[in-house]
C-alpha cells in the first residue's frame, strides 16, 4: 500500500467516524443536546468557581476534599472495570465478551475523562497545572502518589484509546487486525487496569494522618467494589444498546456479566463486613470516623442516612443478582444492577472521602454537603463523560456491525 | 569553643558582605525596571487607565510571574527579578511598599520549638500576633495557631476544646497549642505532587506559594492540621500589612494557594523570635537553634520532661511540648 492511499484511508476513517458520531435520529440528536445543556450548566458553575475561588464549594480546611474527589475515586473504579471484559475476550477468547469488549473500552475512556476532569476542577490553581508536568515542571515522582496516579491514568487512557482505535480502523477497512500488533498492549492494559485502581487506593491508604484510610484492605476493596459497579453499569448500558439500536447483544453476555458482578459484590460485602467488625468490635480513637459515618458524631449525622441507604441497596442488589429470582429477566436484573451501582457510588464516593477527613486531626467534627456549584459542575462532568461515551460508541458499533455482516456474507 | 566563635564571626561577616552585594544588585535592577516602565509608559500613554485586569504594567508583571520557575531552581538573578516584580505588584495593587527578602538558611542552624504546657494560660496573644505578622486572611479568619482548653487527664490537643469563649485561665484546666510541627519526616512533603512544599536547610517546612497548584493532598496528609488553604482571595487591610516580608514567609498569598506556619522565616533568619514566641505573655513558647548547645531550646530538651504529639507516626516533629 502506498503512503498516499493509507493517508487517504485514514482521512476517510476520521470523516466517517465524525459523521456517524453526530448524525442520527431525532431522539439521538435530542439526547446529545440534553447532554450539551448539562455541560453548559457545568461550564457556568465552573466560571463562578473560577471567579470566586473554591470558596463557592462547601469544602473547608477540615473537609478539604469533597464531592469532586469522591466522584473521581468512584469513576477510576468504573474505568478499571473494563478489564472484566478485556481479560476474558482477548485472553480467553470468549466470543460473547469479544462481541461487546469495545463497549467496555469506550466506557473506560469516558470514565477516565470524567475522573481526570474531576481532579482538574478540584484544583485551586488550574492555570498553574503545568507545574506538575515532567520536564517543564517538577514531577514529584516516585514520592507523591498523586504523580503515580496521573501517570497510570494517562497511560491507561492512551491504551484504551489506541487499542480499540487500531482494531476499529482495521475493521473499517474490512481486514482482520494483526494480533501481534495489539496483543502486547492488551496484556499491559490488563495489568494497568488493576494498577490504576490500586494506586488510587494507595493515594488514601498511604496517609497515616487519616486512620480511616490508612487501612491495607483499601486497595483490594477498591478492586472488588469496582468490579461489581463497573460491570453493573456496562450491563445497563448493554441493555440500552440492545433495545435502542440494531446492535444485538446475546443473552449469554448478560449471564456471564451477572456472574462477574455477583462474585465481586460478594467479596466486596465480605470486606465491608470485616471493616465494620474491626471498627466496632473494639472501638478505638481511630474508629471515630466510622462512628461519624454510620451513627453520627456530636450531632453531626448528615452522612448517616446515605451510608445506611448505600449498605442496604448494596445488600439487596447483591442478593437479587446472586439468587436471580427473575431467572435472568431484565425486569429484575437491571434494577438490581442500578441499585448496586448507586450503593457503591455513595459508599465509595462521599462515604469514603468525607469520613476520612472528619474528625480533623484536631478532633473537630463538621458536616459536609456539596454546594450548588459542586453539584452543577459534577452534573456537567457526568454529561461530558456520557457525551464522550455516546459519540465514540455510535461509530464503533456501526463499524463493528458492518464488519460482522460483511464477514457473515463472505 | 573560641575557634567556633571565630568561625561564626567570620561567617557573619561574609553573610553581611553578601547581603550588601545583594542589596546593591537589587537596587540596580530596580532602577532598570523603573526605567523600562517609564519607557513603556511613554509608548502606551493614553491607554493607562486601569481596566478589568488592572493596568498594563500590572498585566505585564503578572504575565512574567506566570512563567517563573520553582523558587529552589531559580538563580540569584531570577530571585531578584521576581522579588522586584512582587514588590512592584504590591505597590500597584495595594499601594503598599513591601520589602521581600530572599535570605537563605543560616549555616549551622536547625530550628526547634518548645511549648510549655504548664505555663500557657490560653490568652491567645500568639494567635493574633501570628495573624498580624504573617498577613493572614482576615476574611476567613485564618489562624496558623490553635489553642485548646484541656481537662485534667487529656494530653493531646485533639482531645481538648478548641472553641472556648470563657475567661482564662480556668482553675483546674490547662492549655495546649497546635500548629505546624515542622516534621523532619514530613508527610506533606512526601505527598506534594509538584515539590511546592519542601524542607529548607534550617528545618523549616515551607511552601513556594507560586508553585503550588492547590490540589490539597498535603492537607490530607498532615496529621497535625498544620496547613491552611486560601479558599477565597485573602484580604488584609493595606494599613495592617506587615511590610517586612520573606518570599517563603509572610508575603501576600493568592486564592487557591496552600500556606502554613514558617516559624516566621522573615524574622527568625534575621535572628529574631517568631511572632508567637515574642507575643506570649507567660513565656510558654521557646524557640531556638537545636544545633547550638547553649540555646534555650536545647536546655528545655535536656532538662524538662518533653514529649511530641503523635510520636507513633514517625514524623519526627521539631515541635516539643514540655512540662515544668
Amino acid at each position: 500500500m502506498t503512503q498516499k492511499s493509507s493517508v487517504r484511508q485514514l482521512f476517510g476513517f476520521m470523516t466517517d467516524v465524525a459523521r456517524w458520531s453526530l448524525s442520527g435520529g431525532i431522539g439521538y440528536q435530542l439526547f446529545l443536546c440534553l447532554l450539551v445543556v448539562f455541560m453548559m450548566l457545568g461550564v457556568f458553575a465552573y466560571l463562578v468557581q473560577w471567579k470566586l475561588g473554591l470558596t463557592v464549594t462547601h469544602m473547608s480546611d477540615i473537609v478539604s476534599w469533597g464531592f469532586y474527589i469522591a466522584n473521581f475515586t468512584f469513576l477510576v473504579g468504573v474505568a478499571a472495570a473494563a478489564v472484566m471484559l478485556i481479560l476474558p475476550s482477548y485472553i480467553f477468547k470468549d466470543e460473547h465478551f469479544h462481541h461487546v469488549v469495545i463497549i467496555g473500552e469506550v466506557v473506560a475512556v469516558g470514565a477516565l475523562i470524567m475522573s481526570m476532569t474531576f481532579v482538574f476542577v478540584d484544583l485551586g490553581r488550574p492555570l498553574q497545572g503545568w507545574h506538575i508536568l515532567p520536564i517543564i515542571g517538577l514531577f514529584n515522582w516516585p514520592s507523591s502518589l498523586l504523580t503515580w496516579d496521573i501517570l497510570v491514568l494517562n497511560v491507561y487512557l492512551v491504551l484504551n484509546l489506541s487499542i480499540p482505535a487500531y482494531i476499529l480502523y482495521c475493521h473499517y477497512n474490512q481486514r482482520e487486525p494483526d494480533p501481534r500488533k495489539y496483543r502486547p498492549f492488551v496484556f499491559i492494559s490488563i495489568f494497568w487496569a488493576f494498577g490504576i485502581h490500586l494506586i488510587t487506593a494507595f493515594l488514601y491508604e498511604g496517609l497515616p494522618a487519616r486512620p480511616f484510610w490508612n487501612n491495607p484492605l483499601m486497595g483490594p476493596r477498591f478492586l472488588a467494589s469496582a468490579f461489581a459497579a463497573g460491570p453493573a453499569l456496562i450491563t445497563v448500558l448493554l441493555a440500552i444498546i440492545h433495545n435502542a439500536t440494531t446492535f444485538k447483544i446475546p443473552k449469554q453476555t448478560f449471564n456471564k456479566l451477572r456472574l462477574i458482578i455477583v462474585i465481586s459484590a460478594i467479596i466486596n460485602l465480605i470486606m465491608l463486613f470485616s471493616e465494620v467488625f474491626k471498627e466496632f468490635y473494639f472501638p478505638t480513637h481511630h474508629s471515630l470516623s466510622a462512628e461519624y459515618l454510620y451513627f453520627g458524631l456530636d450531632g453531626h449525622n448528615s452522612l448517616v442516612p446515605w451510608i445506611w441507604t448505600a449498605v442496604s441497596i448494596n445488600i439487596v442488589g447483591t442478593l437479587l443478582l446472586a439468587f436471580n429470582p427473575g431467572k435472568n429477566r431484565p425486569m429484575v436484573l437491571l434494577p438490581a444492577c442500578v441499585l448496586l451501582f448507586i450503593g457503591i457510588w455513595i459508599e465509595k464516593g462521599i462515604g469514603l472521602i468525607v469520613p476520612g477527613l472528619v474528625p480533623s486531626p484536631l478532633g473537630e467534627v463538621v458536616s459536609y454537603a456539596p454546594s450548588w456549584v459542586e453539584i452543577s459542575i459534577a452534573l456537567g462532568v457526568l454529561a461530558l463523560g456520557m457525551f464522550v461515551v455516546t459519540i465514540l460508541l455510535k461509530p464503533a458499533l456501526i463499524i463493528e456491525q458492518r464488519f460482522e455482516t460483511n464477514n457473515e456474507t463472505v | 569553643m573560641g575557634f567556633l566563635k571565630n568561625k561564626s564571626c567570620r561567617q557573619q561577616i561574609t553573610d553581611e558582605h553578601r547581603s550588601c552585594q545583594d542589596a546593591g544588585r537589587r537596587a540596580f535592577l530596580k532602577k532598570a525596571v523603573k526605567a523600562a516602565a517609564i519607557g513603556s509608559t511613554a509608548v502606551v500613554a493614553g491607554c493607562q487607565a486601569p481596566g478589568l485586569l488592572g493596568s498594563k504594567e500590572e498585566m505585564a508583571l503578572q504575565f512574567q510571574e506566570y512563567f517563573k520557575a520553582h523558587y529552589r531552581l531559580m538563580t540569584e538573578k531570577e530571585r531578584d527579578a521576581t522579588i522586584i516584580r512582587l514588590e512592584r505588584l504590591a505597590k500597584l495593587q495595594k499601594g503598599v511598599d513591601v520589602q521581600i527578602s530572599s535570605k537563605g538558611a543560616l549555616p549551622g542552624v536547625l530550628y526547634g520549638y518548645g511549648f510549655n504546657v504548664t505555663r500557657c494560660e490560653g490568652y491567645m496573644e500568639c494567635v493574633s500576633a501570628c495573624a498580624r505578622e504573617n498577613n493572614l486572611d482576615r476574611k476567613s479568619n485564618t489562624q496558623y495557631i490553635r489553642i485548646f482548653e484541656m481537662e485534667p487527664g487529656q494530653m493531646a490537643p485533639n482531645a481538648g476544646n478548641g472553641k472556648f469563649f470563657n475567661e482564662v485561665p480556668v482553675d483546674g484546666r490547662f492549655y495546649m497549642g497546635a500548629q505546624c510541627n515542622h516534621c523532619d519526616n514530613a508527610p506533606c512533603i512526601k505527598a506534594c505532587p509538584t515539590k511546592a512544599t519542601y524542607r529548607e536547610p534550617d528545618g523549616i517546612v515551607v511552601v513556594d506559594y507560586d508553585w503550588c497548584i492547590g490540589c490539597r493532598y498535603c492537607m490530607a496528609a498532615c496529621p497535625y492540621y498544620g496547613r491552611r488553604f486560601n479558599w477565597n482571595e485573602p484580604v488584609v487591610p493595606a494599613n495592617e500589612i506587615t511590610r517586612k516580608q520573606h518570599y517563603l514567609g509572610n508575603r501576600q498569598r493568592r486564592r487557591g494557594q496552600m500556606e502554613k506556619c514558617t516559624f516566621c522565616v522573615q524574622r527568625t533568619r534575621e535572628g529574631r523570635l517568631p511572632a508567637c514566641a515574642e507575643a506570649c505573655p507567660t513565656g510558654a513558647r521557646i524557640f531556638g537553634n537545636l544545633l547550638d548547645p547553649n540555646s534555650e531550646i536545647r536546655f528545655v530538651l535536656e532538662n524538662k520532661k518533653v514529649f511530641r504529639w503523635k510520636e507513633e507516626l514517625g514524623t519526627d516533629p521539631k515541635f516539643w511540648y514540655f512540662i515544668d
